[in-house]
């Protein structure tokens, strides 16, 4: 409850903008970020997180400059044939546009969180958690197709460098766990909100931060399909 | 009304960008599609993906509501990963050279 106070006390005062507000927020008397400590803990978990994935993608590039063996054809490697010819990438292209849908959903339960409108923050969590799962699903349909159908190995595969196999599993992989975690994370929230434990608490700032985290893992989707799938 | 609890923005805002994204999204699975190589292809790609990324974190993720300095904390720190980036470019520039020049001469 302290931090209620703490957040109110710099909420009252006029704080100055721009680098001022910068020099103001670090040097006076008072919590540096005027935001619920869970949220700024969130952040920087999230920033951390960006180092973790942005190492994983910086040794792809550093893998896939060094080989002297063609990079496999992204392309057509995740084709699917639909209707008799192949469509490059279709299935990567619908995941894209599942986890932006779920980005959408949790956005607008957030909104709805600090409406205090109980009912529709758990439905829209639910549905973005629901979301989610189908990302994963489609994952684990994409790891198997690759695995048993391609023979895609962390070591070797029929395509070209071998360096695919290992970059693949491990970005996509580590994703995946991540999508997983937040389905388990929005799942668990929702439970708390449908309860009214947030209306006891007085505050639905954790909706808020459960959404940090969602949108995180879209982000670092947005960064994977440019650079693994599209490149 | 602003700044009563956390962030509180208007429905509209979140479905345009909700809607934003979906464009850009297709666009970047277009440039794909219709099979465009080169600069232009690169050059594409990072484009959309840098409209999505800064689109997410602003808006979705509130990023341009809070104040500079939790910004500054947050958005600063990434960008000495463009050092690792560059070291890394001319490391694997420098493994390929080495890799022609030992193994297929």
């Amino acid at each position: 409850m302290t931090h209620t106070a703490l957040t109110s006390t710099a909420d009252s005062v006029a704080l100055p903008g721009g680098f001022q507000g910068v020099t103001a927020d670090l040097s006076s008397d008072k919590q540096v970020f005027p935001v619920p400590w869970g949220k700024a803990m969130m952040w920087i978990f999230l920033l951390s997180d960006t180092f973790i994935f942005s190492c994983f993608l910086i040794s792809y590039m550093n893998v896939r400059i060094s080989t002297t063996v063609p990079w496999p054809n992204s392309s057509e490697v995740f084709s699917l044939p639909i209707g008799g010819t192949d469509v490059p990438l279709i299935l990567i292209a619908i995941m894209t546009f599942v986890l932006i849908t779920s980005s959408g959903t949790m956005a607008l339960a957030v909104n709805f969180g600090y409406r205090r409108d109980r009912a529709k923050t758990a439905a829209l969590m639910l549905i973005t958690a629901a979301f989610g799962a189908m990302f994963v699903g489609m994952q684990a349909f994409e790891w198997t197709k690759l695995i048993m159908e391609e023979g895609v190995r962390p070591w070797e595969n029929p395509m070209g460098a071998p360096q695919f196999g290992s970059s693949f599993f491990m970005i996509t992989g580590f994703h995946g766990a991540h999508v997983s975690a937040g389905v388990i994370y929005l799942c668990v929230v929702a439970a708390r909100v449908l309860n009214g434990f947030y209306d006891r608490k007085g505050s639905y700032e954790t909706v808020e931060i459960t959404g940090l985290y969602w949108h995180f893992v879209d982000l670092v989707w947005v960064f994977i399909f440019a650079f693994f799938y599209l490149w | 009304m602003e700044k009563a609890e956390g962030q509180q923005h208007p429905l509209s805002t979140y479905l345009w960008i909700w809607g934003l994204l979906f464009v850009l999204s297709t666009f970047s699975y277009l440039v794909d599609y219709f099979h465009v190589q080169g600069y232009l292809r690169w050059t594409l790609i990072i484009i959309f993906m840098l409209l999505k990324a800064g689109l997410i974190v602003s808006i979705f993720m509130h990023m341009a509501w809070e104040r500079l300095a939790l910004k500054c904390a947050i958005l600063v720190p990434p960008l000495c990963l463009l050092v690792l980036i560059g070291l890394m470019f001319i490391e694997g520039d420098y493994t390929f050279l080495t890799r022609v020049g030992a193994f297929l001469r």
